[in-house]
């Protein structure tokens, strides 16, 4: 029996900045708390980090006519329908579907080429220690056992909701939100936002897009490399298309040397 | 609160002063969002722009500390439009009250009341009083015409809190002072319902104590005390604060809000003579009648067989206040500070970070020679003499440090701000050798009780004759272990004897000896029932031979919809959820608001047992068993713990003015109040006077060394002083450094750019912070002039992170001020400045 797909409803409207969805991400994958420093924003750390999954971005918006506003959005993997990480993928099996649609990753399949770094239309995978990837996998063990993520699970404010995409969707039109972020863009994101106003006011791409060359890669080049080549050569080959020549990781080289 | 978590999605508004639930306290946000859901609007009125404001259809910036003016205003607004809801007003508050003619208000005192006396800096309150008849009853005009009623008297004194003058002193401007009004005015219908949700942003104030009041007004006035959806909300800031409120660990009171006696009161008739209130009225319930049941009860319970009628129950074992004395917080370091104290219990606290004026009581501590410091982890108070300005050689005091284990490492109950006391399980064993509280208390009381036996001393009778019933003795005679449900037991308190109600024939019996007390309904003044605490008094009972935790209920049920869920845990008093329950109701005991039905009289209701008709209330617990008002034979008032069973419009029993007055803070940017003569509150303590006090207090008013408004406050990841918090990676990361919030007019002006260092430093200290520079900061328009204000968390200390990387506690800035009431430290509005470090 096909399982319905399962997603994140956000609702920054509801989203209270309280970060508990932050904590109890970290709490139950495990992931260790970063040294960070105040750098003159509430916003910490930063961005997504390979122990970071999700996190808030606090969104100031001033206005000389009303009141300012706060935005608080809930920033994470996608988990997008046509996912261009797992398009240009080279390693089979690193990252997956979970049959409630959730892309989730395996760190012993993975074999650190980074090329989905490229493929993501969102900059969400981030590279641990052992260079494996890491990031949002939608709590695939909890859903699995039909628990909702931490973050939502902790949500006081229902800001973050799961269940299944299309319960979720008409729960969000019956809230007034005649236009769902990711409802149909890249065959469906898996983390749908209900905005007030234009994405791009909450840091989000009015039409997500994956890269060109990960649609080339993924037409042309993936299958002939497959023919030919292990998944570490056809990495390369790829990475030449995406990045150019290896400068990068020359560089780190030269720095640890 | 006096309504409760849940009952928060029932308001139409929701004002949110003095508080900031969405860092503070983020699960009442769900409620919040549900009553928004459903059309509900939110108020946020702040000096910042907190997380809390980002979620308000209106928001009101105010210059922090001037409440008063702000809800004086709105009292204006209310009275001048009629706004007020009259049925409610005229029979449920004093209003018609008449007061003594020879009373005056600031408005012809200039800025004071009549009965100030400028040496003791105290009033003589002859004047606040009420006239009485000649049969001893409240003398009214129900016309609210008089003018010494206190509906006319309230209406003279709030007419000079005009728009112009309270936009003026509080920076909001005019427009959003009159839409606040209007919007919070429109509950005054009978089908509206506004509720108020605040917190320290209140109460640590000089004036704190009447910010409370001011909204008492309002909420009187409007007619939403007793109701769903209504009330005063105090949001506690530590999950088991309202119970440590409840079970008497302030100076001044004994469980169950018993005053604590004063060395004057020799015997208990003194005592009950003088904290007994009477009535003459047959309507009023006067409920605090009852305080001889309640005292003597207590008595009981402490001291067991040893209270006998004889030696007066023990009441002369009770530890005395001097005529007079203040035993507060700032007090007790002050004392200490002068070297009165030898030892000192740091028990789950942090002083050396949450204190006022933190340098003086880590300074203080210093004068110890003993400390003992029960924590789970160490702090800035247990290591407070190798912290920084300390010379250890020179520090005599010897520190003890007690590993206490967490909350989820023992048994016991929790008693939240909605009252409700809910009992909880220990879900892991203590780690290493850390213990529950309880434990060590034993542990102390048996090794100091042996001492006083062996010893003698001076005054062994509190302690030796001490009950300690708590568990199973070993051949020492000592309790091996606390068994934390014999304490609940003693709290909920026992029948001594056989009691019956002899007012019946036959007799009745009410309770077996030896049972549970079934409530504080049955409670004896003569040594026959005992009762730890009489509020909770029915939260551990019997039924027959079976015993009920009524704390550990977890009932779903909400008949009414309301979310009352009366079958889970147990709220004091009587598992009642909304109190002034009586006021929800009309003279014949109909709902105001039948949608929003709290309680209703039900003349045919049946008896579950008899299946008789006995006319009784459906809902909630009602305020007491009486009919309602109207019954002409049994009719009730419905402020039961009231004396004179109203509302208090006018109240006389607070030191500084039976209506709240504008006063500036101790340390305030202004040269001159602009309400009145009278600067700052007449009738608080000052530490330091006209250049005379310890240089520890001292302050700067106007001062243009320090010419910015200063508040601390907290947020959602951290708590308290960060002991707790600090230690968790996770909440580093996202909180990791001492900061300072600013505008960006100050910023420009002081050449500070977003995230960089600055120091900040006021009278009493000194510390750096990380630059937070936005827009969620405002400069105020003031009297004419522009004023700076900036923000402070006082989460930090120095002594974790060990690399000294999150900074200092913001308390190092606070000066030693408190309410003139509550002795509370102003730490929400003083003077600092701020330079690039």
């Amino acid at each position: 029996m096909a399982i319905a797909r399962a997603a994140l409803l956000i609702s920054p409207e509801l989203c209270i900045g309280c970060r508990g969805c932050q904590t109890a991400c970290k709490s139950w994958n495990q992931l260790p708390g970063q040294k960070t420093k105040n750098t003159g924003t509430v916003q910490n750390p930063p961005d997504l980090t390979p122990s970071l999954f999700n996190m808030i971005r606090y969104v100031e918006m001033p206005s000389d006519k009303d009141v300012m506003r706060w935005l608080f959005v809930s920033r994470r993997c996608m988990h997008c329908g046509d996912a261009g990480c797992m398009k240009i993928c080279p390693a089979p099996g690193a990252l997956y579907r979970t049959k409630e649609g959730a892309v989730a990753f395996n760190k012993e399949k993975c074999i650190g080429c980074k090329l989905c770094v490229v493929g993501c239309p969102f900059d969400v995978p981030r590279y641990d220690e052992k260079d494996k990837i890491s990031k949002c996998h939608l709590c695939f063990d909890r859903i699995a056992e039909g628990l909702p993520p931490a973050c939502a699970k902790t949500c006081p404010t229902g800001a973050i909701k799961y269940g299944e995409r299309d319960s979720l969707l008409g729960l969000a039109k019956k809230a007034g939100y005649t236009k769902v972020y990711g409802e149909s863009d890249l065959e469906g994101l898996g983390s749908i936002y209900a905005f007030k106003d234009a994405p791009k006011l909450y840091g989000l791409n009015e039409k997500p897009a994956i890269p060109e060359t990960v649609v080339f890669w993924h037409k042309v080049l993936k299958p002939l490399a497959y023919i030919g080549l292990g998944g570490v050569a056809a990495a390369s080959i790829l990475h030449y298309v995406a990045f150019g020549p290896h400068k990068e990781s020359e560089e780190e080289e030269k720095k640890n040397g | 609160m006096t309504n409760h978590w849940v009952d928060i999605k029932n308001a139409d508004v929701i004002l949110v002063m003095g508080a900031n639930p969405a860092e503070n306290h983020p699960i009442s946000m769900k409620w919040v969002m549900r009553a928004r859901e459903k059309g509900a609007k939110l108020i946020v009125v702040d000096p910042r722009f907190t997380r809390t404001a980002a979620k308000a259809d209106l928001y009101a910036p105010m210059r922090s500390g001037t409440d008063i003016a702000f809800l004086g205003g709105m009292i204006k607004y209310i009275l001048d439009n009629n706004l007020y809801f009259k049925d409610y007003v005229v029979n449920y508050t004093h209003a018609s009250f008449l007061v003594n003619p020879d009373f005056k208000g600031p408005g012809q005192l200039n800025g004071l009341f009549s009965g100030y006396d400028e040496k003791t800096r105290k009033y003589d309150k002859k004047t606040w009083s009420l006239q009485m008849d000649e049969n001893g009853l409240p003398k009214k005009d129900p016309t609210l015409k008089d003018p010494n009623c206190v509906f006319q008297l309230l209406k003279k004194h709030y007419s000079r809190y005009t728009l112009d003058k309270v936009s003026s002193i509080t920076g909001t401007p005019k427009e959003t002072l009159q839409e606040v009004y209007k919007l919070f005015a429109s509950t005054g219908k009978p089908d509206r319902a506004g509720t108020e949700l605040y917190a320290m942003g209140w109460t640590q104030h000089t004036v704190g104590t009447q910010n409370i009041r001011a909204m008492c007004i309002v909420q009187l006035l409007l007619g939403n005390m007793g109701i769903a959806g209504g009330g005063i909300n105090a949001l506690r800031g530590e999950s088991n604060v309202q119970g440590g409120t409840d079970f008497g660990l302030l100076f001044h009171i004994l469980p169950g809000y018993n005053p604590v006696p004063s060395a004057s009161l020799t015997d208990l008739k003194a005592y009950i003579d003088k904290f007994t209130p009477k009535t003459k009225d047959p309507k009023s319930v006067n409920w605090w009648g009852n305080r001889p049941k309640y005292i003597t009860s207590y008595l009981k319970a402490i001291y067991g067989k040893a209270a006998t009628k004889e030696n007066d129950f023990g009441y002369s074992w009770l530890p005395k206040l001097d005529e007079g004395m203040n035993a507060s917080w700032l007090m007790l370091f002050d004392q200490m500070f002068k070297g009165k104290f030898e030892g000192f219990f740091a028990w789950g606290q942090n002083p050396a970070c949450s204190g006022a004026n933190a340098g003086k009581v880590r300074k203080a501590l210093s004068k110890l020679k003993w400390m003992v410091n029960v924590n789970l982890f160490d702090n800035e108070t247990g290591s407070f003499w190798r912290g920084p300005e300390m010379n250890p050689k020179e520090i005599q005091t010897e520190v003890f440090q007690l590993p206490a284990c967490s909350s989820v490492e023992k048994e016991g109950s929790l008693s939240n701000s909605s009252r409700l006391a809910q009992w909880r399980y220990k879900a892991i064993e203590p780690i290493g050798e850390s213990m529950p509280d309880s434990e060590m208390m034993n542990e102390l009381y048996f090794r100091v009780k042996k001492l006083y036996q062996k010893q003698g001393g001076k005054f062994p009778a509190p302690i030796v004759n001490l009950t300690w019933d708590y568990g199973e003795k070993g051949p020492d005679g000592k309790i091996k272990h606390v068994d934390i449900h014999l304490v609940a037991r003693e709290v909920n308190g026992y029948y001594l004897e056989d009691l019956f109600d002899k007012k019946v024939d036959p007799p009745k019996q009410l309770g077996e000896k030896g049972q549970l007390m079934t409530n504080f309904v049955t409670l004896q003044a003569d040594g026959t029932t005992s009762c730890g605490n009489w509020i909770y008094s029915g939260s551990y009972t019997q039924k027959d031979d079976k015993i009920i935790n009524m704390m550990a209920r977890r009932g779903k049920d909400d008949p009414t919809g309301l979310g009352l869920f009366s079958g889970w845990a147990w709220a004091w008093p009587v598992n009642r959820r909304i109190i002034y329950n009586r006021a929800s109701v009309d003279l014949k005991g109909n709902p105001w608001d039948p949608k929003r039905a709290v309680i209703k009289w039900n003349p045919d209701k049946l008896d579950p047992l008899t299946k008789k008709t006995a006319p009784g209330w459906d809902g909630d617990v009602p305020d007491g068993p009486a009919p309602p008002m109207a019954d002409e034979k049994g009719g009730k008032y419905p402020f039961i713990m009231r004396a004179d069973g109203m509302g208090a419009l006018f109240g006389p029993g607070l030191a500084d003015g039976p209506f709240p007055e504008h006063y500036e803070a101790l340390e305030c940017p202004l040269q001159e109040n602009l309400m009145s003569k009278q600067k700052i509150n007449p009738a608080v303590k000052l530490f330091y006077e006209k250049g005379s006090g310890l240089p520890e207090d001292i302050f700067f008013s106007c001062d243009i060394r320090y010419p910015y408004v200063a508040t601390t406050y907290r947020v959602s990841e951290h708590w308290q002083t960060g002991v707790m918090t600090r230690h968790v990676p996770w909440q580093l990361e996202m909180q990791p450094q001492m900061f300072v919030e600013m505008s960006k007019e100050l910023a420009r002006e002081k050449g500070i750019k977003d995230g960089d260092k600055v120091n900040v430093s006021s009278g009493r200290g000194k510390l750096w912070a990380i630059a937070i520079v936005t827009d969620r900061f405002k400069p105020f328009k003031v009297a004419g002039s522009t004023i700076h204000q900036v923000g402070m968390p006082w989460h930090f200390g120095w002594q974790y992170p060990e690399d000294g990387s999150g900074g200092e506690s913001a308390n190092l800035l606070t000066p030693t001020i408190g309410d003139a009431n509550t002795m509370i430290p102003e730490s929400k509005a003083f003077m600092v400045n701020v330079e690039k470090a």
